[in-house]
């Protein structure tokens, strides 16, 4: 019974705080880099698609909703001939983020994807696909790892030894 | 007041012609409803004003809530009816119908032989009702009040939760 | 001719003044919520949102009034417009300042009463007439928790009509000219305050409703201008239980003399109507035995014992 009456002193209380509340149209709450919302395509810093179409995404995803197809370009580059991620499936887990190995694929802070046609929440590569890196500055995939597929010469990449020439016996 | 008088009374007969009537326990309660607060309006014109908000309180308020509830928890189905018409054979109405015409031919015949004139309407409030009811039915209110203890007693000991037992590792939970 | 000119004036002052209020409740209720919760609750329709009022009225007269095709048709129709009337008929005697009345009635508080008492209905038969066993459910602890309830409200006014001497409201709101009742009757203000709230089954006592549990309960399957009645009921006997609450521990229309009696009554009216809210954002439900125990457990014996002592006082004063 005291606690009671305790309680609703506590929350007459509560009159004289400031407001919690954000009006949001106006005004936007601050969401961190790390927020998981709407998931996009980044580049690496020539230009180039990062995403190698290795359907682990595809794979990790929960929910099912990320579709696409590897392809190949001359130089046998592997990169997805169409990606398509349907939003209203997608529950905003990030385990493809996490499931990438190139960081192509990435959720970004921003929430704001209302439709009026549920048909228009089915992203295709164009509308996922950004000119920027993302997260993840100056990261190229090619330069780390990965064979010689025109971006750079078997060998070149950073942290990488050249080749080593098994036919020959001298040191 | 006449007027009021003979629309609440006529209000109240067709209410309970109603209440007999209606297959629907709880339509027939509904009918019960209205006519009890005509009788009270008619309590009310005829200077107990007392007596009618109890009629309301105690009988359309509180008895017949509880009734209501009750008709409720049975969920009387289509087939009651059915069972009703069987139970209703001449040989249980005809004794009920001919006392209550003998009643009713006693009532018309005062009303006839009624002079009309004795009649003074005088407003008994509350405290009137009081004075006589622990002054001069003091007895009945007592014995009233002794009844309505034994049906309380009744009440709880039908009620009352059974003592159970419990396995030994499970009585410190008992109380909780 | 003109005293009753005089007297429909006041019958349709007092109908608008209360159905009115009952409406800007609506508002109110929400932006008081939003302020004890840190919030800023309705700020958009108009300035601070006060047209939010005509927003919900506007919504709740077009919704679409459906009749679903399981129910008891009559009775369906017939239970929200109980509470309406009952609650409007019990403003008919309150008195909001000296000769603002329709009705002075010599047992004007067993009016109140009984009148209340009929609000039970109301739930029982919309909780019945829905078909629903959640409504059902919400019906039957309606019934219960307000048929229980009535009985520690009429107790707890007792003691103020054995002070008075009469179940008249004027000569209530007059006997406190020299020493308001909260202070001798505490005890009776204390219960009929948590019986009022049992009665109006507001929070946290909307057990028959409980939207947690049983979906609304009783107004599960109403819609439209049906639920809005329950609705702008509900506000209504928040208006009417504060209303009682002035005029019987508050002193109803008195206070100092810089401002009018009927200002002074709807300070008072309004700073219950407050308390109510309060009452809803800060307690939480308790569970239904918890209700009804506490009820006849302890209200009971208290109501009762505060009778019996306000009695033994008045009779050796005497």
């Amino acid at each position: 019974m005291l606690s009671n009456v305790r309680t609703l002193w506590m929350v007459f209380l509560k009159m004289f705080k400031k407001k919690v509340t954000i009006q949001y149209p106006e005004k936007k709450a601050y969401l961190p880099p790390r927020w998981r919302g709407r998931i996009i395509l980044s580049r690496d810093p020539d230009h180039n698609e990062r995403c190698v179409a290795c359907y682990l995404c595809a794979a990790a995803c929960p929910v099912d909703c990320i579709s696409l197809q590897a392809t190949e370009d001359e130089n046998g580059r592997r990169y997805p001939e169409f990606f398509r991620i349907n939003f209203s499936r997608c529950i905003f887990c990030g385990l493809c983020e996490d499931a990438c190995p190139t960081y192509a694929i990435q959720l970004t802070p921003d929430f704001e994807m209302g439709e009026y046609n549920r048909q228009n929440l089915v992203y295709e590569k164009e509308d996922l696909l950004i000119d920027g890196m993302g997260k993840y500055h100056g990261y190229s995939f090619y330069q780390q790892a990965g064979v010689a597929v025109g971006v750079k010469p078997k060998g070149g990449g950073e942290k990488e030894d050249p080749p080593v020439d098994v036919r020959t016996l001298l040191p | 007041m006449n007027i009021i008088f003979y629309i609440a009374a006529i209000v109240a007969f067709v209410a309970t012609v109603m209440v007999v009537t209606r297959k629907n326990a709880v339509h027939a309660l509904l009918y019960l409803i209205v006519s009890l607060l005509a009788v009270s309006v008619i309590f009310f014109i005829s200077g107990a004003p007392f007596v009618a908000a109890l009629e309301v309180i105690v009988y359309a308020g509180a008895i017949l809530v509880l009734f209501v509830f009750a008709i409720m928890m049975l969920n009387l189905g289509a087939n009651s009816g059915k069972e009703e018409a069987k139970l209703l054979k001449p040989n249980a109405w005809v004794i009920p119908a001919i006392l209550s015409l003998i009643l009713l031919c006693e009532l018309v015949y005062v009303f006839i032989n009624y002079d009309g004139a004795s009649v003074e309407l005088r407003v008994i409030g509350p405290q009137e009702v009081s004075q006589s009811l622990f002054g001069g039915y003091m007895l009945a209110v007592e014995l009233t009040g002794m009844l309505l203890m034994a049906g309380v007693v009744g009440a709880y000991h039908i009620g009352k939760e059974k003592k159970r037992e419990y396995h030994r590792y499970l009585q410190t939970n008992e109380n909780s | 001719m003109n005293e009753i000119l005089v007297q429909i004036l006041i019958i349709v002052g007092v109908l608008l003044g209360t159905v009115t209020i009952a409406a800007g409740l609506i508002y109110v209720e929400r932006k008081m919520l939003a302020v004890w919760q840190q919030r800023s609750g309705p700020n958009r329709v108009g300035p601070f949102g006060i047209f939010q009022v005509l927003a919900d009225m506007v919504k709740i007269f077009f919704k679409e009034d459906w009749i679903p095709p399981f129910v008891d048709k009559k009775v369906f129709i017939i239970a929200p417009t109980i509470i309406m009337l009952s609650i409007l008929m019990s403003f008919s005697i309150v008195p909001f300042a000296p000769g603002i009345v329709i009705a002075d009635l010599n047992i004007g508080l067993l009016f109140f009463l009984a009148m209340s008492s009929l609000g039970a209905y109301t739930i029982v038969l919309a909780g019945w007439a829905s078909n629903n066993k959640y409504s059902l459910l919400g019906g039957m602890r309606g019934a219960a928790q307000m048929i229980s309830y009535e009985v520690f409200m009429g107790l707890s006014l007792m003691g103020v009509v054995i002070q008075v001497g009469s179940f008249n409201m004027t000569d209530i709101v007059n006997a406190q000219k020299g020493l308001w009742f909260v202070v001798p009757q505490f005890v009776g203000f204390i219960i009929f305050l948590i019986a009022g709230v049992a009665e109006t089954h507001r929070l946290p006592f909307d057990l028959p409703e409980a939207e947690s549990e049983l979906i609304a309960g009783f107004h599960s399957e109403y819609s439209g201008m049906k639920f809005g009645m329950f609705f702008v009921g509900e506000y209504l006997g928040i208006t009417l239980v504060s209303c009682m609450i002035t005029i019987l521990f508050f002193g109803g229309w008195l206070g100092p003399s810089f401002l009018p009696p009927i200002v002074w009554f709807l300070i008072k009216m309004f700073a219950f109507i407050l308390f109510f809210v309060l009452l809803r954002a800060a307690l939480a439900r308790p569970r239904y035995d918890q209700l009804m125990s506490f009820g006849w457990k302890l209200l009971l014996p208290l109501a009762l014992l505060n009778v019996l002592i306000t009695g033994a006082v008045v009779l050796s004063n005497a």
